[in-house]
């Protein structure tokens, strides 16, 4: 970011500097298109990406992955999705960065440095399952409007912080605390100071949950800058945008956070099941909460071409919000039939589980692989398109690769 | 005084205000030539705002206007009546990729705009605003995709095993 400033000064001096010759040399600027070009940035280097990863949108910047990519039991920051709403802040001093407590229900406002933060509150890693509430948004009919995820708004990251209950126990909640809302650094894309980009939240109960985090590292390294450095709220299981990024303000709110992206239709459903294509009224669309079931195959990747008779070893992850993974399903045949998944244990709450699977196919041919997993409360993923709603959340179907088998 | 310090005294005068002017021409100059680097006075302030930055160096490209296949280049955008209008009207807070992503119906696109108006800044479109919805909802409409499509695009290998 200090390179546009740097570039805007060089070619200011060089200006500078060939004036006192002939000021006709004026009209030459676009002399200096080449270097002024070079601040169209390769999102790829930028954020440490891997070039299979997908660009949706450069303003703001927001990148999936495709399924093969997470194939990581942790998801490493290469193949980490990047939903951005806003401009991520620039020249961020972490030795400076404070936080600071406010709203209705907190017994006095209060401030923390960063590193105060660090040395006062107990520390606590997690692997937390961040799911963006609009991946899975691409399929549905009538197309839904937002950026068209596919599979790949989701990750697994071993976040390290302090609890956000221990630290709203030392500011001080009143009892009729209902929610918190965050408040962070990144501007609105009109550029208006008094517009927030994203300011959501969540109810007072998951915000004393042990597994929310005031965060400050991701997989034991500082947080990369597009996932919130130096401070992010982590609330796993939930869409990732409660998870706020470089959060400078948390308000105790005695109602129902009313920041952006928290009213009209933003991260809601309707209340009700509607037909696809209805117009629903703000005021039946209900805040989405915990995340719905749903799975990955991360390996192989679709397209394989299999020699008939071997075994073909299928692997992947399956999450369920705030509810944990029961059973995970594969069938070869289109849903006929279905055969169980190996399915191993969370790292803790609110991680993904990894399964897998040996598969036999029966003769040479096209096949889809189709996964299934399934909750502690016994909801499954569905096959087709789950209900249709008015800005394509929540899209739980069930993940499908394409294999032949040749002789 | 005789007449040759007179002439003296005068020519040094006329060098005064000749120089003069030529200080105040210059001081003008050069204001007029950092306003063209920098219209915004962005290098005495601490605020970065190299959004705008990057549009002048946008504006200056020869690929400003640029259409190949049917694509116009800087934006992604699809050749057609309105252009540049949604060019001009639809990417200075977001990317081009924020629409050509998108497909919705007239009624859509419409709401979609009314949406930004009320709450991210969009200004009214006035009479151009018929011409980029006309734009919008023939370019990008929807397709009926059904309750689930076939696998397609698949780039098939060979799974070592």
């Amino acid at each position: 970011m200090e390179r546009r400033k740097f570039v805007k000064k060089a070619t200011l001096s060089s200006f500078a500097a060939i004036l006192g010759a002939d000021i006709v040399f004026g009209n030459t600027l676009p002399v200096d298109y080449a270097l002024l070009a070079f601040q169209d940035p390769d999102p790829f280097q930028l954020f440490n990406k891997d070039k299979e990863m997908v660009v949706l949108n450069n303003k703001p910047w927001n990148m999936e992955a495709q399924a093969h990519l997470l194939d990581d039991k942790v998801t490493p920051n290469k193949f980490m999705f990047i939903r951005n709403n806003g401009i991520i802040p620039e020249n961020i001093a972490a030795e400076k960065w404070k936080i600071s407590f406010d709203g209705e229900s907190v017994k006095t406002k209060k401030t923390y440095a960063l590193d105060e933060l660090k040395a006062k509150f107990k520390q606590y890693t997690y692997q937390l399952t961040l799911e963006c509430g609009g991946n899975g948004r691409s399929e549905f009919n009538p197309p839904a409007k937002g950026n068209q995820w596919t599979i790949g708004a989701v990750s697994s990251a071993e976040w390290t912080g302090v609890r956000l209950r221990d630290v709203l126990a030392d500011v001080g909640v009143k009892e009729d605390a209902v929610y918190i809302g965050y408040h962070a650094a990144d501007t609105h894309l009109s550029n208006d100071p008094n517009k927030e980009a994203i300011s959501r939240g969540v109810p007072i109960a998951k915000a004393m949950q042990e597994e929310t985090l005031l965060a400050f590292q991701m997989n034991g390294k500082d947080i990369p800058l597009a996932h919130g450095y130096p401070l992010r709220l982590v609330a796993g299981g939930w869409p990732a945008s409660a998870s706020g990024k470089w959060i400078e303000r948390i308000s105790v709110r005695n109602k129902v956070h009313d920041g952006a992206k928290m009213t009209g239709t933003a991260y809601r459903v309707p209340c009700k099941p509607v037909a696809p294509g209805t117009i629903v009224k703000d005021a039946n669309m209900c805040i989405i909460e915990s995340m719905p079931v749903k799975s990955l195959v991360t390996f192989p990747k679709t397209g394989a071409l299999l020699k008939k008779g071997k075994t073909l070893g299928i692997r992947g992850h399956a999450w369920a919000g705030e509810l944990e993974v029961v059973k995970v399903d594969y069938s070869i045949d289109f849903g006929s039939s279905w055969k169980a998944c190996s399915l191993e244990a969370a790292a803790n709450r609110l991680a993904w589980q990894h399964f897998g699977a040996s598969i036999q196919f029966p003769k040479e041919g096209y096949y889809e692989i189709w996964v299934r997993a399934t909750d502690s409360q016994g909801i499954s993923q569905p096959m087709i398109l789950p209900g249709w709603n008015p800005k394509g959340y929540l899209n739980n179907a069930c993940h499908r690769i394409a294999v032949k088998v040749r002789s | 005084m005789n007449r040759n310090d007179q002439f003296k005294e005068s020519a040094k005068q006329l060098y005064k205000l000749v120089k003069a002017i030529c200080i105040v021409f210059g001081i003008i100059a050069l204001f007029l030539i950092y306003l063209l680097v920098d219209p915004n006075f962005s290098a005495f302030r601490t605020t970065n705002d190299s959004e705008e930055y990057t549009a002048v160096a946008e504006e200056q490209s020869d690929d400003y206007d640029k259409i190949e296949n049917g694509i116009h280049v800087r934006t992604g955008f699809v050749k057609g009546n309105g252009l540049m209008l949604v060019v001009n009207n639809c990417t200075n807070c977001h990317s081009a990729k924020l629409v050509t992503q998108n497909r919705m119906s007239k009624e859509g696109w419409e709401s979609t705009i009314k949406w930004m108006q009320e709450t991210q800044n969009l200004w009214d479109l006035g009479v151009n605003e018929e011409t980029i919805v006309n734009y919008l909802a023939t370019y990008y409409a929807p397709e009926a995709k059904g309750r689930r499509q076939n696998l397609n695009a698949v780039e098939w290998y060979e799974l070592e095993q």
